[in-house]
């Protein structure tokens, strides 16, 4: 079975956020980048597999030179392969369209991106792989099985689960649940060396126009200060959330 | 040109989300100078969308829609635009909306732009602002192409009152077919669910055991709100996944967020930002909780609840 992981380069969660060029454009100064965390759950998902279901795992950036640190990373966690699509990453649609040239000339069995990436939170990769690609598409994936061309899949809905049976070739949203967050491989030295030896392959991108470009970035504005109420004037407190707020 | 809006239903009736939708689906038609389309599969109170402004609203009564999958959606809504002239589609931000949304995209070749939080403010190029980052910062976004697909974020544009006299137009679509089949739905019933709740009462590590957790319910019972909690929480098996909020989590965009014994991890913060009020309750005061919140008190949980549940009720 091939599976490709569609990994996202993000600024880490603690990083601070700035902007430059008339605040048209991120900050990367500074930033430290790490694979998204959804797409981590995804990929933690598919090396498994690679013992369940003799799998062969390919792992994919759409991005410049900067981001191949994090696909050595994912060679290291135990990704057979990686491929750098060499062009700015500039919105999830243009990033789609690269991936879904490739996948026109390398069929994959299934798909696995992460459910959203910690960036711009859009969630659109996946679903427009599938709907370009006319494949089977399950988001939010907390569970999955595949056993001969069919995958049993279990998605988080509002309030509770829904599990789905469909066939291959599938596109899936990973989330944590496919795995948990102690699951994540951190690699070994073993696996970092190894990682040296595999392929890193960078394929010229297609150059697709961008459909959504940002203008400009604002922050929101600063909060004001924490209105502290003591613990026996709760009286204080519902009354401010009924008559200031408005929230009660 | 029109407004196309999906709104959203379960179990026949619509639910809150597909007000808000209308209500900016509405508002945006006027800006454009056209009408505005809602569509709904399976729904038995539609005609309500007139209260919104609905020109025009469609059923779709079709039996291989009765289980939500967002190919079958997505290539029925795609019927639907391709005998209208829409120019715009709306969603909302619900799991569903986001799962139908990019996959319609595709198979419709339109740009699509998601957690969208005001009207747009520019028509021509068309512009919208756009949160992103987790949050910490937002961003005017211009969306280039043809047809164009929109999601709001819960709760950031409201529900506007609007006449409306849309006729019910009933639609047969021809049949979608598609390989994966839906085999079962687990869901809590009589439970306010994290997504659609106005008030969202959470907590933490401080509550030292899930056996203290009734205290925690009743609260939430009292404010008719649903109950959340934080990671350590959920990891230490204390609570379930499904009510796990945060980065990893499911994202909260309430009116009211009540954060109790949460320190405020910023991957914590970075699920709950959207949430218009947030109230922490700490014994620490030096809790980073307290520098994101509106109100605070410093006490221990133990004491503050059961007062605050018992004040509540006498209200």
């Amino acid at each position: 079975m091939n599976i490709l992981v569609c990994i996202s380069n993000v600024p880490d969660t603690t990083s601070k956020i700035n902007f430059t060029d008339s605040d048209s454009k991120f900050d990367k100064n500074g930033v430290q980048f790490i694979i998204n965390p959804n797409d981590e759950f995804g990929l933690t998902k598919a090396v498994w597999m690679k013992d369940s279901n003799n799998a062969s795992v390919t792992v994919l950036t759409v991005g410049d030179s900067s981001a191949e640190a994090i696909l050595r990373k994912c060679l290291a966690i135990g990704a057979d392969k990686a491929i750098r699509i060499d062009c700015e990453a500039k919105d999830a649609y243009s990033v789609a369209k690269e991936i879904v040239s490739h996948c026109e000339s390398v069929k994959y069995d299934l798909i696995i991106c992460g459910r959203e990436s910690i960036d711009y939170n859009g969630g659109l990769v996946p679903g427009l792989l599938a709907g370009y690609l006319n494949y089977n598409f399950v988001t939010n994936c907390v569970s999955l099985e595949i056993e001969s061309e069919k995958a049993k899949c279990a998605r988080e809905i509002s309030g509770g689960t829904e599990y789905s049976e469909c066939d291959l070739p599938l596109v899936i949203g990973a989330q944590k649940g496919l795995v948990e967050e102690s699951d994540l491989i951190i690699p070994n030295m073993r696996g970092i060396m190894m990682a040296r030896q595999k392929p890193l392959d960078v394929n010229k991108a297609q150059n697709i126009n961008s459909r959504a470009i940002d203008k400009k970035f604002f922050k929101p504005d600063e909060k004001s200060e924490v209105k502290l109420v003591k613990s026996d004037e709760l009286d204080k407190l519902i009354d401010l959330l009924e008559n200031e707020a408005k929230v009660i | 040109m029109s407004v196309l809006v999906y709104s959203e239903s379960e179990n026949g009736k619509l639910k809150k989300s597909s007000f808000e939708t209308a209500s900016y689906g509405k508002a945006l038609a006027e800006k454009l100078g056209s009408k505005l389309i809602c569509v709904s599969f399976n729904c038995s109170d539609s005609e309500l969308l007139n209260k919104y402004g609905a020109d025009k609203i469609i059923h779709v009564g079709n039996s291989s829609l009765k289980e939500f999958t967002a190919k079958t959606y997505s290539h029925a809504l795609s019927q639907v635009i391709e005998d209208e002239d829409v120019s715009v589609i709306i969603l909302s931000s619900s799991a569903d909306a986001k799962y139908l949304g990019a996959y319609l995209a595709g198979i419709t070749d339109s740009s699509y732009l998601s957690n969208v939080v005001e009207l747009p403010e520019s028509l021509n190029p068309f512009i919208v602002r756009r949160s992103c980052f987790t949050n910490k910062a937002f961003s005017s976004t211009e969306i280039n192409g043809g047809l164009k697909i929109i999601s709001i974020s819960s709760n950031s544009y409201g529900i506007k009152e609007n006449n409306g006299d849309g006729i019910i137009v009933n639609l047969d679509l021809n049949e979608v077919s598609t390989t994966l089949k839906v085999s079962n739905v687990e869901k809590q019933s009589g439970k306010v669910t994290i997504a659609d709740a106005d008030i969202v009462v959470s907590a933490g590590r401080g509550l030292k055991g899930p056996e203290n957790w009734h205290m925690i319910e009743e609260l939430a019972d009292v404010l008719g709100a649903a109950t959340a909690c934080s990671k350590p929480v959920s990891d230490m098996g204390w609570r379930p996944h499904s009510e796990h909020v945060g980065q990893t989590g499911k994202p909260v965009a309430s009116n009211l967020y009540i954060a109790i014994g949460i320190s405020g991890a910023i991957q914590h913060l970075a699920g709950i930002n959207s949430s218009k009020v947030k109230v922490v309750i700490n014994s620490d005061p030096e809790a980073p909780f307290f520098k994101a919140a509106d109100y605070g008190v410093v006490g221990d949980a133990f004491d503050v609840i059961p007062a605050l549940i018992n004040k509540l009720k006498a209200r």
